[in-house]
């Protein structure tokens, strides 16, 4: 396959089959390999569409500087997009989050303000928000409300899942921005309107839930809840365990949230078989692992995995 | 019949501190309702005039009952209940 440059390879991601974890040949699961986006995650997908949509709408000039809250990926996305386009990067990042993270931003240029470890993303959110103000000519392209975000995966994801996979049933991925199956769910629902669409959403530490009031709850202005069939909240026990099936039983190097979505399929994949119907249930595999060996997450009992990973954003 | 009930921190000045409360109830609206007669006040946290508030996700056995049957889910007797506030992932 060949490229006029490295945003254009963006997307075209393989869908792998796991016949080892498939439960039956009648319910088989699909692995949506996005850690082959050149910065190695799914976000490469929005941050490059959310920049040249600014950039068709004149929002951003040559030389601008881009803001945005970020837990990690979608910062190291827009980084490696900033450099190709000529822009500066400022990214807000919860101080939770592993040392790779803060190590690949530096790597494509970025500053990283750190917001505080409690509060998780919500901080990052608010932080984010009152830099913008004082900063009036940076650019936030905010991912948690931008169209351009879910248009990315209305206009590639779910068309190539489609066209690998006509046969479809299922489609889960995490909920984070929600811009993933906002976009992927909009495109099954005007194109092959019976497909489920499930969320898989991680389920952090207390910490990350440390709130001073119920008011300061964050819903991202792209949810769209109509668009969902179901969502489930899966803990880092069960995404630590998924995570290392995955490597063991198909040779997959995933990243933590991946385990999430592939718990959630595999609890769908479940209930087809009782249910003695067939299923093709297709996942993202969000990132790679390669981000989160320091967490120690790929080492040791499930008991030391999981301590390792409280209070951490693990994705 | 009782079920487990988990507590986020921002709700468990009425739980006197408690992370795992129980309760009973055949439906959700019902384990509330039985909670708040133990808990005072933490049914207006959860609820409002329109249902549960926006900002509070509840799950039984880790999925949303916001695409079960609402504060109508029944509760078996092995479920478990997950109160979360919303906050931002991604």
């Amino acid at each position: 396959m060949r490229f006029d440059s490295l945003l254009d390879s963006v997307g075209h991601t393989p869908l792998v089959g796991l016949p080892r974890l498939s439960p039956s040949p009648d319910v088989r699961l699909w692995a949506k390999l996005e850690d082959r986006n050149p910065t190695g995650s799914v976000k490469d997908r929005a941050a490059l569409a959310m920049v040249l949509d600014a950039e068709r709408n004149e929002i951003l000039t040559p030389g601008a500087t881009l803001l945005e809250p970020t837990s990690g990926n979608t910062g190291i996305s827009l980084a490696m997009v900033a450099k190709q386009r000529g822009y500066q990067l400022v990214c807000v990042m919860p101080e939770n989050t592993s040392v790779e993270r803060a190590q690949l931003l530096a790597i494509w240029g970025a500053k990283i303000i750190y917001s505080p470890a409690a509060g998780g993303s919500n901080e990052a959110v608010r932080v984010a928000k009152g830099l913008a103000a004082e900063n009036p000519d940076w650019v936030m392209l905010y991912q948690y409300g931008n169209p351009a975000n879910a248009l990315a995966h209305y206009e590639n994801t779910g068309p190539e899942l489609l066209a690998d996979l006509p046969s479809i049933t299922h489609f889960v991925a995490g909920l984070g921005t929600t811009g993933t199956l906002m976009g992927v769910g909009r495109f099954f629902r005007d194109n092959k309107p019976d497909v489920s669409i499930v969320a898989a959403e991680p389920r952090y530490g207390e910490l990350v839930y440390g709130l001073r009031n119920l008011d300061e709850g964050f819903i991202p202005e792209l949810y769209d809840e109509s668009l969902l069939t179901t969502r489930f909240s899966v803990g880092p026990r069960d995404a630590v365990r998924r995570t290392r099936e995955l490597l063991e039983l198909e040779g997959i190097f995933a990243g933590v949230s991946t385990g999430a979505i592939l718990h959630a399929a595999l609890g769908i994949a479940a209930k087809a078989v009782a249910a003695k119907e067939s299923a093709d249930i297709a996942f993202i595999v969000c990132d790679g692992g390669w981000k989160y060996l320091s967490t120690g997450v790929y080492e040791g009992s499930l008991d030391e995995a999981e301590d390792a990973l409280e209070g951490q954003l693990w994705a | 019949m009782s079920i487990e009930v988990r507590i986020p921190t921002i709700l468990r000045p009425y739980t006197s501190g408690e992370k795992l409360v129980t309760a009973q109830g055949i439906t959700l609206a019902e384990v509330i309702n039985d909670l708040e007669i133990n808990y005072p006040g933490i049914g207006e946290r959860l609820l409002d005039e329109n249902g549960l508030r926006r900002f509070i996700n509840i799950y039984v056995n880790d999925e949303d009952v916001r695409f079960l049957d609402g504060l109508q889910s029944v509760i078996g007797e092995n479920d478990s209940i997950t109160i979360l506030p919303a906050v931002a992932g991604g």
